[in-house]
């Protein structure tokens, strides 16, 4: 057992949350594998974030229900109440903290079944600490400004139509292949935030997967040629181990 | 066999020289108890008496089954039986065999010789005729029985062996079969019990051993992969809060990212070595659906056109629309590591996609125009960590091809690696029988 919600022990080194990513998260893991679980939970926490965490799925319900969490993680497959069921009971109840699913590699249709639970994000087991942290991140900004139905997107000088489908920077208007506008459209949904090359496979070409390979790499850079070329300040950024970003530089200290 | 019908032969002149021993010996101790009555009679009334009980004796024997011939020392007949004293036979005593004549017929006879006084001599013999006819009968039936122990022996044999054959050709065909990656097949049994199921299934508890060696190896590899992830994580972080933070010149902060990024590395490594092992142990029937091979291929060619580009290679793709049932994203993921394989070591040249479909099954081909690969590592090349001859400066974990190895494993695929003069072309074939929906 968990000590009850909300007075886990503080994250050791906060002090510097990872650039990029929101800070100071609560979060709820329900997760009965201990290995899976202690890598998540060690992991949010040297991120900064205050974690809780069930083994089994009714504890993890009932701590979701009882408390407030900024999101929630929980294993598809779980002992006593499974992952989907915890989601569905949370919808039912009005309940609307951002819920990431887990579940084994390769069972597509779960997917599937999560995301029309009411799910906000799926994420197949193994996975990347950083492609997990930068979920959450999304997830948590999706439910700041949802329902803004936006025509217009605009990061610092680089603006785009997307009724027109014009991108202009300082202006000046960029020639964009279609699979790079969308490329374009994810990173300015997503300013600010560290955007993993598997989210970016998956929203830009509807695969799910780690590619582990430089294809992203490559797609960004001609990316990055089209609208940071000829301008002093970069928008698109590498964030090592992780993705890109959009938006300012970051200011190191 | 050979061994079969010596032992036939054996047996048989066993059965030979034993009833013809005993017929014999019978002839012998008849004649031999003859001798012996004559002799006393002899001692006790003299020639008298002898001669008197021979000539009843040849009166009440109209058939001549007993001979008996009188003879004066240089061989004149005095009386008996026979006409004449046969040739070649020696004044001593012994076993003679000699020929005669009886009614006109030739006969053989057996007797021995018995010395009365005055140097006469009595000749007493049985005609053997019936003797010598049963040891013929006896040798040809010998002789048949001999023909026939071969030629069943013979007949049983290559009945045998071609049983045997079956039989080890079915042991054989699985070993083949297991060896080209089958791993879970196991020897068939008959439900007899006998040499073979016994042999059958000792080598099939051999192979659940192996299987449970390897998998247990497996199980290790893993379990370090899955446990450093945690503690691997945690330096991660404390590295790139360390790098972004205040105080650090150039230089430090130059090493630190190194660091991260070797971090990165060994990440990237465990969780691909993670992910080939849930393919592996995967249940995954329930998460098959329709995919399009030749949309897999447009979509990987589109994906890969950039990077194929700036290294000035040609990527295309043919053939026509197939379907199986398969896991899309590990399909395509499989793709994409082939691709990404293909451009690596092939250097420049044509990378070409290929879908197709033949009678017995569906294939996905990828071929490179590079270098290709010696006989030895088209062997190796799916295993864990393998990496080309000349690889040092080509990145990648060796983990590319397990992967799609355990994807193709998981869709009952087989992976066909062949020179494609030049070049190297890996097909992923789907056996129809198997995958197709």
């Amino acid at each position: 057992m968990q000590p009850v919600a909300g007075f886990s022990q503080p994250a050791k080194a906060a002090e510097f949350p990872i650039l990029g990513y929101h800070p100071l998260m609560r979060i709820l893991v329900i997760e009965d594998d201990a290995t899976v679980a202690d890598y998540i939970v060690s992991g949010l926490r040297e991120s900064g974030h205050t974690v809780d965490n069930a083994d089994d799925g009714r504890e993890g319900l009932m701590m979701a229900t009882t408390e407030e969490y900024d999101a929630i993680v929980a294993d598809r497959m779980l002992p006593g109440v499974d992952g989907l069921t915890i989601v569905r009971t949370l919808r039912a109840s009005e309940n609307h903290t951002p819920i990431l699913v887990l579940s084994a590699l390769g069972e597509v249709d779960d997917r599937v079944k999560g995301l029309k639970a009411g799910a906000d994000d799926y994420l197949a087991k193994p996975f990347a600490f950083s492609e997990l942290l930068a979920r959450l991140d999304a997830l948590l900004r999706r439910g700041q400004h949802e329902a803004v139905q936006v025509t217009r997107l605009q990061v610092m000088d680089l603006e785009m139509d997307l009724l027109s489908r014009v991108v202009t920077r300082s202006g000046q208007p960029i020639e964009l292949q279609p699979r790079e506008f969308r490329l374009l459209e994810y990173l300015m949904r997503h300013a600010g935030q560290v955007v993993t090359r598997t989210m970016l496979l998956e929203a830009v070409w509807d695969y799910h997967f780690d590619p582990q390979t430089n294809v992203i790499d490559v797609h960004i850079s001609r990316l990055r040629a089209k609208i940071d070329k000829e301008f002093e300040q970069t928008l698109l950024h590498t964030v090592r181990g992780a993705g890109y970003r959009l938006g300012e530089r970051p200011q190191t200290a | 066999m050979g061994l079969f019908a010596v032992s036939a032969l054996v047996m048989l002149a066993f059965v030979y020289w034993s009833t013809i021993g005993y017929m014999s010996s019978q002839t012998d101790s008849t004649i031999e108890a003859e001798i012996k009555g004559l002799a006393d009679t002899y001692r006790r009334g003299g020639l008298q008496s002898l001669t008197g009980l021979v000539n009843e004796r040849m009166r009440n024997d109209p058939d001549r089954t007993m001979l008996y011939l009188f003879a004066t020392p240089d061989y004149k007949p005095l009386g008996g039986n026979l006409p004449a004293w046969p040739e070649a036979i020696p004044a001593g005593e012994g076993w003679v065999n000699f020929p005669f004549t009886d009614n006109g017929t030739d006969s053989t006879a057996r007797g021995r010789i018995f010395g009365v006084s005055g140097n006469l001599r009595l000749l007493v013999a049985m005609d053997i005729a019936d003797l010598q006819a049963t040891e013929s009968l006896l040798m040809k039936a010998y002789l048949w029985g001999m023909a026939l122990a071969l030629v069943l022996a013979l007949l049983g044999g290559a009945l045998m062996s071609a049983s045997v054959t079956r039989r080890i050709e079915v042991i054989n065909q699985t070993s083949r079969e297991i060896m080209s990656g089958r791993l879970h097949q196991r020897m068939p049994l008959k439900g007899t019990h006998d040499e073979f199921d016994q042999l059958a299934s000792n080598l099939n508890d051999m192979l659940e051993q192996i299987d449970l060696l390897v998998e247990s190896v497996r199980h290790v590899a893993d379990g370090v992969a899955h446990d450093l992830r945690t503690p691997l994580t945690r330096l991660r972080s404390k590295l790139e809060r360390l790098s972004i933070g205040p105080g650090l010149d150039a230089s430090a902060r130059k090493e630190l990212d190194r660091c991260i990024d070797e971090a990165d590395g060994l990440l990237q490594t465990f969780s691909a070595l993670l992910r080939i092992a849930r393919i592996e142990a995967g249940r995954h029937e329930a998460s098959l659906v329709e995919v399009d091979l030749l949309e897999l291929a447009a979509d990987a060619c589109e994906l890969y056109q950039a990077s194929a580009e700036d290294q000035g290679v040609t990527l295309s793709y043919e053939g026509s629309p197939v379907t199986l049932n398969g896991d899309r994203d590990l399909l395509f993921q499989a793709l994409i590591n082939l691709i990404d394989n293909a451009l690596k070591y092939a250097g420049s040249g044509e990378v070409t996609l290929e879908v197709g479909k033949d009678q017995r099954s569906i294939f996905l081909s990828v071929t490179d125009q590079g270098p290709g690969l010696s006989e030895e590592d088209r062997q190796r090349v799916t295993g864990r960590f393998f990496r080309g001859a000349d690889s040092a400066k080509i990145s990648g974990s060796g983990l590319g091809l397990s992967l799609v190895q355990a994807v193709a494993g998981m869709h009952g695929a087989r992976l066909e690696l062949e020179n494609a003069n030049p070049g190297l072309r890996i097909t992923m074939r789907f056996l129809a029988d198997e995958a197709v929906g």
